[in-house]
């Protein structure tokens, strides 16, 4: 089991710990640990359920809004205890999140989504509409549609509004889950290059939740692997993508050959009864 | 010719009655676009408005009994104004935070409590006798209009129907160009997109009541100058729900057109259908007519396009 992440002077984000409760009885993570370094970019792997999601929402606490509750650990930002605080004080501070499933405004025109994840702002016209462009660049295809009702454009450019209006609020570090939902693999590589662009351009942090293990590991510095709400192996992307256990049961590869999947529930058991 | 002149002046005063129905629907369509619920207590805060206004203005109500003076009507319409944006806020405080994740169902459940409690509130504080409000809108017909062109048009409905164009034009550039405007109706799509942009639900709600707080205020005025200020005022309520499947419960324009076309359909089946079948056709008109738009246009007229992608 993953030890409890140390805390580094240049960590930016710091889960430790924490378990969290839906409806006041529903266990869904049980002692989650992970660490973000400044302008990196993590990756939370795992299948369905496993519980990443959840751990973006009780960063963001858009968990408020489900029924659920961080009852155990802490989350640090910047140094700083956030766990108390509402969305609107953490987008302030710069932790945003990306919901899975875009959830763009669909009645509002795509410049007007934009300019929603504006709203936290104070710094004035100039500085909004400046970002405005910003997020053209990287997403032309939002210049051409931006006149568009938001509900009418395609779930490829629904995800680049999603991403954009994200950017509109200046953040420090970016939730991303699920950013691969429903999409074309060409249109997957597409919003990960523009991940990796404003990684290194903009100087954004990701900390990103995927179930395409391939992708997000090519993408990503760092990795967590999450299994029914516990961190079961984090390490080095590279070393991930390299980890035989990794291989097998979420790319899809194994070093030993073709197996028998008659027998892969059992194995994977005793296999994660092993690590 | 002079059978025109009365065809007209239904149909006016029609459009007339029609403003006062859309006023109270607009209110209806601010909550339910930005929270999407439907205020059952919307004509009851119509109510409580204009006997809140009528105590600041008249001698026999509380304010006079406290400071011993009333206030000038330009200062009494303002004060009733901060009281519903209080309202707004106690509101939000006391049934909406706690009210945010449950279903629409019991949202509205809860506004009919809402609405009882108002009611009762109002009862208590202001009594329950009809109480007729002067705030100096002239009375009675238009002479210029029925100098010039013999039509008999109340002065009071001329004013409702300026009044609300005003409010009409403001609120939309309120929804449309404002910063708070934009928000409310990203609310309106998507609540939690809009809490994990940063939009604080709490403080919308609060804002958005306090709107249709203001319009309850500006219907509670037309209204009580109409016909008094008394308790069945609160059942216009019911004549905005026609209103609203008519014109699409999201829609500025279309509570205003939806108004526009109940009052005038209504007084004009009153004239020409009623005599047929005994009259009193006015008061389920409004009814009828909105059953055949949801069979046939169940998101009203302006409503906003159910959005499906196939």
């Amino acid at each position: 089991m993953s030890a409890v992440a140390e805390t580094n002077s240049e960590s930016l984000l710091v889960v430790n710990n924490i378990e969290v409760i839906y409806d006041h009885v529903i266990l869904v993570l049980k002692g989650v640990s992970l660490e973000v370094m400044e302008g990196g970019v993590v990756a939370l792997l795992g299948a369905n359920g496993a519980g990443k999601s959840t751990t973006l929402k009780a960063i963001s606490n858009l968990l408020g809004a489900e029924r659920g509750d961080v009852t155990k650990g802490t989350i640090t930002f910047k140094g700083e205890d956030v766990h108390s605080l509402t969305p609107n004080e953490l987008v302030r501070r710069g932790v945003i999140q990306v919901m899975e499933g875009r959830h763009c405004f669909e009645h509002l025109t795509v410049e007007e989504n934009l300019l929603t994840g504006a709203y936290t702002r104070k710094d004035g016209r100039k500085g909004i509409s400046d970002d405005l462009e910003l997020v053209y660049q990287y997403f032309p295809r939002l210049k051409e549609r931006r006149t568009s009702q938001a509900g009418y454009t395609s779930g490829g450019e629904q995800q680049m509004l999603a991403v954009g209006r994200a950017l509109m609020a200046r953040p420090t570090v970016i939730l991303l889950d699920e950013p691969s939902m429903g999409l074309a693999p060409q249109l997957v590589e597409e919003i990960f290059e523009i991940v990796k662009r404003l990684n290194e351009a903009e100087g954004v942090t990701f900390l990103l939740a995927e179930q395409n293990t391939t992708m997000a590991l090519r993408y990503a510095n760092y990795g967590y692997i999450l299994e029914n709400g516990r961190v079961v192996m984090d390490g080095e992307a590279s070393a991930l993508a390299e980890n035989e256990d990794v291989k097998e049961f979420y790319l899809g590869v194994s070093g030993e050959g073709r197996r028998s999947f008659r027998n892969v529930k059992a194995y994977r058991r005793r296999k994660r009864w092993l690590s | 010719m002079a059978f025109d002149i009365f065809l007209l002046e239904v149909i006016i005063s029609g459009l007339m009655t029609g403003v006062m129905y859309a006023l109270v629907a607009l209110g209806f369509v601010l909550i339910f676009k930005a929270s999407g619920i439907f205020n059952f207590a919307q004509g009851v805060m119509a109510l409580f408005a204009a006997l809140a206004l009528y105590d600041f203005l008249a001698e026999d109500g509380w304010f006079f009994a406290v400071f011993g003076f009333t206030l000038p009507v330009w200062l009494a319409i303002p004060a009733t104004g901060l009281i519903m944006v209080v309202l707004a806020w106690v509101i939000e405080r006391t049934v909406l935070r706690f009210m945010v994740k449950q279903n629409e169902i019991i949202l509205f459940m809860a506004t009919i409590g809402l609405a009882f409690v108002l009611e009762g509130l109002g009862d208590i504080l202001f009594g329950s006798d009809v109480k007729p409000l002067d705030i100096g809108i002239p009375q009675g017909a238009s002479d210029w209009l029925l100098d010039n062109f013999n039509l008999y048009i109340e002065q009071l409905e001329i004013f409702a129907a300026g009044t609300a164009a005003v409010l009409v034009v403001v609120l939309a550039i309120f929804f449309q160009r404002t910063r708070i405007g934009r928000a409310l109706r990203a609310v309106a799509d998507d609540h939690q997109a809009a809490l994990s942009v940063g939009v604080s639900l709490d403080k919308i709600w609060v804002i958005v009541w306090s709107v249709s707080g203001i319009v309850a205020l500006v219907a509670g005025i037309m209204w009580g100058s109409k016909s008094g200020v008394q308790f069945s005022l609160s059942l216009i309520a019911l004549k905005a729900l026609p209103v609203l499947i008519l014109g699409g419960f999201t829609s500025v324009p279309g509570a205003i057109v939806g108004g526009l076309i109940i009052g005038v359909g209504e007084k004009l089946a009153e004239v020409y259908i009623g005599p047929m079948v005994g009259g009193a056709i006015e008061n389920w008109f409004a009814y009828m007519l909105a059953l055949a738009f949801l069979l046939f246009r169940p998101q009203g007229l302006f409503g906003e396009r159910i959005i499906e992608r196939v």
